[in-house]
This record gives C-alpha cells, sequence and structure tokens, in this order.
C-alpha cells in the first residue's frame, strides 16, 4: 500500500509575491489531490468601494494587483462609462491601448523571469526582469510613475503623450523586440526547455471550457477567445493584431503563447503611435446617471470583468470585481493532479496567477507528521530535475 | 449565430419564465427570472448556446437579495446577464456548480460574504474570509458593523 | 551596540513577508536582486526561511488573516532583527484603513525600525532605507 502524504505549500516564501496556501496529496511521487486556501491578501476592496467616489475607486481598483495595475482601472473607467454612455476622445483610446499594451509586455517578461527562476534557468530570470525595466522607464516617461500609473479617468486619460517622448518610446519598442527575439530562440528553440515543459501540466479543451478558463492559460488549450478581439474596446478594432493560440495546453504551449503575444503588444503600440491623431484626451463627463453599467478586457492574464450600479450619486451602491486569476485556479484540480512534485511548481506558475506561487514548502508525512523535506526543496527539485535533462542531452552543465 | 438570434432563441425556448428582458445596447441585455428556474436557463445558455460564464455578483437590495449571472455569447460580443431576486426570508438559491465547475469558486465566495445558501454546492466551504471569522456575520451585507465583529470576536476570546 | 548586531551589518540576510499586499512593493522588492539595482553588492541576500534572516522585509496591510502569522514569523526570527516596512500600506494601510478584512497596522503588530514609503517605492528607495537603517544602527552606542 503506498503512503499517501499532504504538502501544505504555503503561506509565505521568500521568492513569492502574494501567499498562498496549497495542499498537495501526494502518493510516492505523484501528486493525487490539491486544494488551495486563498484570502491572505484579501482587503474587502469590494466594500471599501461603496464609500468612495468614482474618481477614488479608480486609484483603489488599480492597487488590487500590482502587476495588472492598468488592467483594473481600464475595466473600472469602462463600466462606469457603459452606465449611461459617456463618450471618449479618439485620442484618449489611442493613448489607452498603448497603456495596456506596455503592461502586457511588462506582464509577461515578469512571468518570464520567474518561470526561468523556478527551472534553474537564472540568467533568463535577470535578463527578463533587466528588459522589463525598458517597459517600466517606458512607464516613468509617459505617466510618471513605474507601476501604478494613474493614467485612466472616465471621459479619456488624465495625462497626455507628449510629442518630445516619441523617439524614446520608438526607441524602447526596438530594444524590446531585440530581447523578444532573444526569449523566442532561448525558450522555443532549446531542446531541454521543450522536454522539460512539454506534455506536462496539461488543461484540456473541454476542462478549459468547464472552468470558463481565461487568458493565455485557455488560448494554450485550444480556446479561441481573446476580449479585445471579441468585444473590442480602445483602439483594438483600428489596429491590425491577430490573436495567438496553440492546441496542446501543456505548460510549453502557455509559454509560447506569452511569447507570441509580446510580438503583437509591440506591433499594436508602435500602430498606436504612428496612428494617434491630435485632439483632446478627455470628454470631462460631469454626471454619473442611474443604472449598471458592465465591462471586460484582456489583461495579461486573461479577462477582467467589473460590474457597477449606480443610484445617481458620486458613490456606486455596488461594485465588483472580477479578476482573470479568480477563474484559472480551480483549473489546478485538472493540470496538477497525476503530475509528479518536481513539476509542481512549474505548472502552478505556469497559469500565471498574481504572485509566485511556492511558497514555503513542509512535506509532512501524513500518518506520523514528521517533516521529511522543508523549504524551498521543491523549487530545487524542479531545478534539479531540469539540470538533469539537460546533462542528459546536451553532455554540459547547466550554468 | 447573431446577437437577435441569440435573444430570440432564448425568448422562444422560455417564454413566460422570462419576467423581463431589458436591452440596455447593443451589447448588454438584463433578463429577469425566477430564482427557481437558474439552473434550466444556465443549462441552456452553457450547453445550447454555448456562452461564456464570466462570473455572478451578488447586491444587497433593501427587500431582496439580487444576484446576477453573468454570461457572454464571444461571438456575438454580447453580455447577457440573469437577474434573480431571492427573498431575504429565504436566503437560498440552487447551485449552478454541478452544470459548471467555473462557478465554484464565486458561488462560495457570495456565500461567505452575504449570506446566500447554494443547494447541492459540492464544496460550500471559506474562501477569502480568516478561518476564525464569526459565523452568521456577512461584511458585504448593508447591515454589517465592524463593532458587531469585535464584540463577537470578545465573546469568543472569553470561552 | 551587540556583537551580534554589528555582525549582522555586514551582510544583512533579508526575509521577505508579505501580508495583503497588491505585489508592487514585493516585485520591486525582488527587483533590487536584478543586475540593474544589485543589492547583492551590499552583502544583502534574500532568504529562505525566517529562521537566517537578519532583517524582515515587510509588506502589506497586515489583514486580518495574516496577523497571527506575522507574529509567528517574527517570533521566529532570532534576535536581534531589524524590521523595514516597505510601501505605504504597511507604513499605514493608506486607502485600506476601515476595510472589515483590515487588522491593525504593522507597527502595532510587531516593531518596525524602518519606514520606506511610497506606492510603490523604487528600488532606489528600498535599498536607500535599508542602507539608512544599517547607518543607523551602526551610529548607536
Amino acid at each position: 500500500m503506498s503512503r499517501k502524504v499532504v504538502i501544505p505549500i504555503g503561506p509565505y516564501h521568500t521568492l513569492q509575491e502574494e501567499p498562498e496556501y496549497y495542499q498537495l496529496t501526494v502518493d510516492g511521487e505523484t501528486v493525487v489531490d490539491i486544494d488551495v486556501r486563498i484570502g491572505y491578501v484579501h482587503r474587502g476592496i469590494e466594500k471599501l468601494a461603496e464609500a468612495k467616489s468614482y474618481d477614488k475607486i479608480l486609484f483603489l481598483v488599480e492597487r488590487i494587483c500590482g502587476i495588472c495595475s492598468t488592467s483594473h482601472p481600464m475595466v473600472s473607467v469602462l463600466a462606469i462609462e457603459d452606465i449611461g454612455g459617456t463618450e471618449v476622445p479618439e485620442r484618449a483610446h489611442y493613448i489607452r491601448t498603448l497603456v495596456c499594451e506596455l503592461e502586457r509586455l511588462h506582464s509577461h517578461l515578469l512571468w518570464l523571469g520567474l518561470a526561468g527562476h523556478f527551472l534553474g534557468y537564472k540568467t533568463v530570470w535577470m535578463w527578463a526582469w533587466k528588459y522589463r525595466e525598458i517597459v517600466c522607464d517606458t512607464f516613468e516617461i509617459i505617466t510618471g510613475n513605474r507601476q501604478n500609473y494613474g493614467m485612466m479617468k472616465v471621459g479619456g486619460v488624465r495625462r497626455d503623450i507628449e510629442d518630445e517622448y516619441m523617439p524614446a518610446l520608438l526607441k524602447g519598442m526596438d530594444d524590446l523586440l531585440k530581447a523578444v527575439d532573444m526569449f523566442k530562440g532561448v525558450v522555443l528553440d532549446d531542446p531541454v526547455l521543450g522536454a522539460r515543459l512539454r506534455g506536462i501540466g496539461v488543461l484540456s479543451r473541454e476542462d478549459a471550457i468547464q472552468y470558463s478558463a481565461l487568458g493565455p492559460t485557455s488560448r494554450s488549450s485550444g480556446v479561441d477567445k481573446d476580449v479585445r478581439r471579441d468585444e473590442p474596446y480602445a483602439a483594438y478594432d483600428w489596429v491590425k493584431w491577430d490573436v495567438i493560440t496553440q492546441t496542446d495546453g501543456d505548460v510549453f504551449s502557455k509559454a509560447v503563447v506569452r511569447i507570441l503575444e509580446m510580438y503583437e503588444s509591440v506591433s499594436i503600440i508602435r500602430q498606436c503611435l504612428q496612428k494617434m491623431p491630435k485632439g483632446p484626451i478627455d470628454s470631462n463627463p460631469k454626471e454619473i446617471p442611474i443604472g449598471e453599467g458592465i465591462a471586460h478586457t484582456e489583461a495579461p492574464r486573461g479577462e477582467v470583468f467589473h460590474y457597477v450600479k449606480s443610484d445617481g450619486t458620486n458613490s456606486p451602491v455596488r461594485y465588483k470585481v472580477r479578476a482573470p486569476t479568480f477563474m484559472n485556479f480551480p483549473t489546478f484540480k485538472a493540470t496538477v493532479v497525476g503530475e509528479t512534485i518536481s513539476d509542481a511548481t512549474i505548472i502552478l506558475a505556469a497559469i500565471d496567477p498574481c504572485y509566485c506561487c511556492t511558497e514555503r514548502i513542509t512535506v509532512v508525512d501524513a500518518y506520523d507528521k514528521k517533516k521529511i523535506i522543508t523549504g524551498e526543496d521543491l523549487i530545487k527539485m524542479s531545478q534539479e530535475k531540469t539540470k538533469k535533462l539537460h546533462k542528459k542531452m546536451t553532455g554540459r552543465e547547466l550554468k | 449565430m447573431t446577437r437577435d438570434e441569440v435573444l430570440k432563441r432564448l425568448k422562444d425556448k422560455f417564454g413566460k419564465k422570462i419576467k423581463d428582458l431589458f436591452e440596455k445596447s447593443e451589447k448588454r441585455v438584463y433578463i429577469t427570472i425566477d430564482p427557481k428556474d437558474i439552473t434550466e436557463f444556465v443549462k441552456f445558455i452553457f450547453l445550447g448556446i454555448e456562452a461564456r460564464f464570466i462570473t455572478a455578483s451578488c447586491v444587497d437590495m433593501p427587500k431582496e437579495m439580487e444576484i446576477l449571472y453573468h454570461f457572454s455569447v464571444d461571438k456575438t460580443s454580447l453580455i447577457v446577464s440573469f437577474r434573480a431576486r431571492i427573498d431575504k426570508a429565504n436566503l437560498a438559491i440552487e447551485s449552478i456548480t454541478p452544470i459548471m465547475k467555473g462557478a465554484e469558486w464565486i458561488e462560495r465566495e457570495i456565500h461567505e460574504l452575504f449570506g446566500v445558501a447554494f443547494r447541492n454546492h459540492p464544496n460550500l466551504k471559506t474562501l477569502l474570509l480568516p478561518d476564525d471569522w464569526p459565523e452568521g456575520l456577512y461584511p458585504l451585507r448593508r447591515d454589517y458593523k465592524e463593532e458587531d465583529y469585535e464584540a463577537r470576536m470578545k465573546e469568543k476570546e472569553s470561552k | 551596540m551587540s556583537i551580534r548586531l554589528k555582525a549582522l551589518l555586514k551582510s544583512p540576510w533579508v526575509f521577505h513577508l508579505c501580508s495583503g499586499s497588491c505585489n508592487n512593493c514585493d516585485i520591486e522588492i525582488l527587483d533590487c536582486l536584478t543586475p540593474r539595482y544589485d543589492i547583492e553588492r551590499f552583502g544583502m541576500v534574500l532568504v529562505g526561511s525566517a529562521r537566517h534572516a537578519d532583517v524582515l522585509l515587510c509588506t502589506g496591510i497586515v489583514n486580518k488573516q495574516g496577523v497571527s502569522r506575522i507574529k509567528r514569523v517574527y517570533h521566529q526570527t532570532p534576535k536581534p532583527c531589524l524590521v523595514v516596512a516597505v510601501g505605504n500600506c504597511s507604513c499605514s494601510q493608506e486607502r485600506f484603513r476601515g476595510s472589515y478584512s483590515a487588522a491593525k497596522p504593522l507597527d502595532q503588530v510587531i516593531p518596525v525600525d524602518v519606514y520606506i514609503p511610497g506606492c510603490p517605492p523604487k528600488p532606489e528607495a528600498i535599498i536607500m532605507g535599508v542602507v539608512k537603517l544599517i547607518e543607523k544602527v551602526k551610529n548607536t552606542k
């Protein structure tokens, strides 16, 4: 009879941003069940929003998630504008698109770095985050801050993009394109990474639909949905771009989707910079009418949805936020169960949750409760597996 | 399938069960239904029309608890929201998790923040609130007060 | 100043503790490790366990879920240890004060030595804050 071991993962760990608590039930080396306890970052934002004015809500929702920090204000302004059909000037649409795509680049590069760390490719981590700095610098030029940009406003945007920033922006995009080319070569053409990541953590198309999975998580399983194309907002139907999908549904496909999306983002940004007309950036609405507003956008991780109910006053009656990770999380039941513990961390990270999913991991024997494995050993197991594979396939040590 | 075809199919299938159909705009439709019909509507839109479940949102209204179930018919850029008004004296509705696994978490969230019971939900335990949160205290309700929380926690500690 | 504290300052090992944050501060802390900012030139290393830490970098508002855990991690950290509150949320809970989910501000849960405000503070600010802390401790007799 094989022993069942429960591995609690969480909730605090050095390399992860947000705490979580996973419980893996393991039979030998195979994961047989997973349960996740969230709520460690629950701050009661929906309730707080009921007491704030519409302007202040934008600053509140910006801080729901640091990485998607412009996705939430973007949906927020669209939802509030949906109540009464507020007009937005054309230039503002382009600026909104530009900021959203820059954020997508930032987020995917961040994920690439973290994935590199989990796999033991420390150089990938350092380089991905180094090139992420180009995006952060670009943000600092346009918005004044590396994160939490404060760009969105009901009726338009808060700040204009001055002509003098253009050369720096275009150069930034050129440098980024070279970096993305490099990462494409490193990730997609590396046989070791292919062997390491292919076939693990597979989310089937049927499961992706059952769980209503979103973003690259579902597009890598062949579900061809992207809010930017299905219900275009901002300037997405004025520029040419493609929705990236893959069909295998494994961790490798998720990486491919994210890397190829970066090319599309750079292209969209360049087109926006070219096509942006001169003009006002804010229609300056004075009142929010009574009614309900709904909006959704495609954040880097998937669809973000906001619902707002207004009674004509300056604060909403109800504000509902639904982030993409909320829908992607439960897919763990379908992707991690049946895999080995050394693959658990990279599969958990593959949905790109709003935090680094490896926490302090303790393997506890379910029968006598003694600690068997400590701390970062689960990440180390993942890194060891990559090292062994690398040595076997190339004959060289992984640096 | 066009937007109008989707609405026609819904009207043809459900007839009088649709209490009210409000076409707010080209892309937003709100359909008021009786809470006891929710599973029928959800089955039809998820399995028949193959819409995607976005989420559910609950509002604490003066006389009743209103839950909106939002579905996106991606190919037609349409969001259909089913409005179910539940009497506060009997705060329960059939769970839609057996139809689609993606609804499990949002029903857990509404249950712990508003106190709505979801019949036949496979796993209605806490999701977001701490383990020691007092029973029967629902933070997103209008009548929630921080003093009530503190009083209940003091009671617990003194036991 | 105790000899243990003196030794700690030469190469402070840092543990990152998050409770109820949006991640921005946490990413900026991790960013300090990247080549552009390179916190390792100060001898600072991010460790995986509070039991090895000299400095606790705390982010987040401290929500009700996290209070007992923060206290536990603080007690696990060998003394003397220094606590740094990174970001507006850990300095004062900022706009989340009054939420049903927010517990007390960080400095009412564990003693804080340095506050680094910002939303999020830039990596330069974080490094400056930690360096200032080290100098402050060095200058205390």
